[in-house]
């Protein structure tokens, strides 16, 4: 299963898009999509608008990949649960977004070599095209390092 | 250690998952969280959880909302500390915690690479630490780096 997120504050129609004409395409018929307030009826995706939380987390575990806008949200729980995720950053030039910080987070955590980024439409059927799923991947720690954890201790009962 | 009133506000979404990364930096003194849905109750067990309508600089009433709701929450929990990891309930409950004598803790989004968020330069006169994720945005003039959630 694959699984597309889009968050929950603004819709992503443009991702939602390619996403479904490429599963149209490819013939794949195990995509379900969360695409936000939206007024897509995606023809060959299973979605929703909406996913409560408990479930978001749910669907994220059982996703062979992970399908995202470059939130901090999509990303972080892609990590804690070992999944690969290709994010494609909201543009506030085509009003996706009220600023275009996006676009950096998705730049640095590929930096990092954390997450895969598709800067556009074309880039991200093009990755979707050529996809080799990683059969596992690394998983960050359920919680921040316990340096930093002493040092929000140390912050809170100063 | 003395047990604080400690109370943690995030937005739904990215603000809250970095959040609870901290929730081990907690315990052990008296918690209760506040958000924007009310699907994260389960999440904030067991401590005690409060609901606001998510607001953004764009809609003025819902600030404006916000911020009798926050202001209720407030004189309810009367904290010591305050900590946040944004966005805009964070900074009303920072602005509006500071009156009450909170001690308040500004952590801006990891998501934030290349500048403090709108909603963390605001909240920079009333957090008592203010800090950033990324090293390089720190300056002597703050904000401070002292680790990240990842």
């Amino acid at each position: 299963m694959i699984f597309l997120t889009v968050g929950t504050q603004l819709p992503f129609d443009r991702l939602v898009r390619v996403v479904d004409e490429w599963a149209g395409k490819s013939g794949r018929d195990d995509v379900f999509a969360q695409i936000g307030p939206s007024q897509l009826q995606p023809k060959w995706l299973r979605y929703q608008t909406f996913v409560a939380p408990g479930e978001f987390a749910k669907h994220v575990a059982a996703a062979t990949l992970v399908i995202a806008h470059a939130g901090m949200g999509s990303i972080l729980y892609a990590l804690e649960l070992g999944k690969p995720i290709i994010v494609m950053p909201r543009r506030s030039e085509l009003n996706e977004q009220r600023n275009n910080h996006q676009l950096a987070t998705a730049r640095r955590f590929r930096e990092l070599g954390r997450i895969m980024v598709a800067m556009d439409e074309v880039e991200l059927l093009s990755q979707l095209q050529c996809l080799q799923i990683p059969s596992s991947m690394p998983r960050i720690g359920r919680f921040a390092t316990d340096e930093m954890l002493k040092s929000v201790r140390q912050l809170i009962e100063g | 250690m003395a047990i604080r009133r400690v109370l943690a506000v995030a937005s739904g979404g990215g603000h809250w998952v970095q959040l609870q990364r901290l929730r081990p930096a907690l315990e052990g003194h008296e918690v209760a969280f506040v958000t924007t849905h009310q699907g994260y109750a389960d999440e904030a067990a067991p401590y005690r959880f409060h609901v606001v309508n998510d607001a953004s600089r764009s809609r003025k009433l819902g600030l404006v909302l916000l911020a009798f709701r926050m202001l209720a929450i407030l004189v309810r929990e009367r904290p010591h500390v305050i900590i946040s990891t944004g966005a805009a309930p964070g900074y009303l409950a920072l602005r509006i915690g500071r009156l009450f004598g909170s001690r308040t803790i500004w952590i801006d989004s990891i998501a934030n690479v290349e500048e403090m968020s709108l909603a963390g330069r605001l909240a920079r006169r009333y957090a008592d630490v203010w800090l950033t994720q990324w090293p390089h945005l720190e300056t002597p003039e703050g904000p401070r780096f002292v680790g990240s959630v990842l």
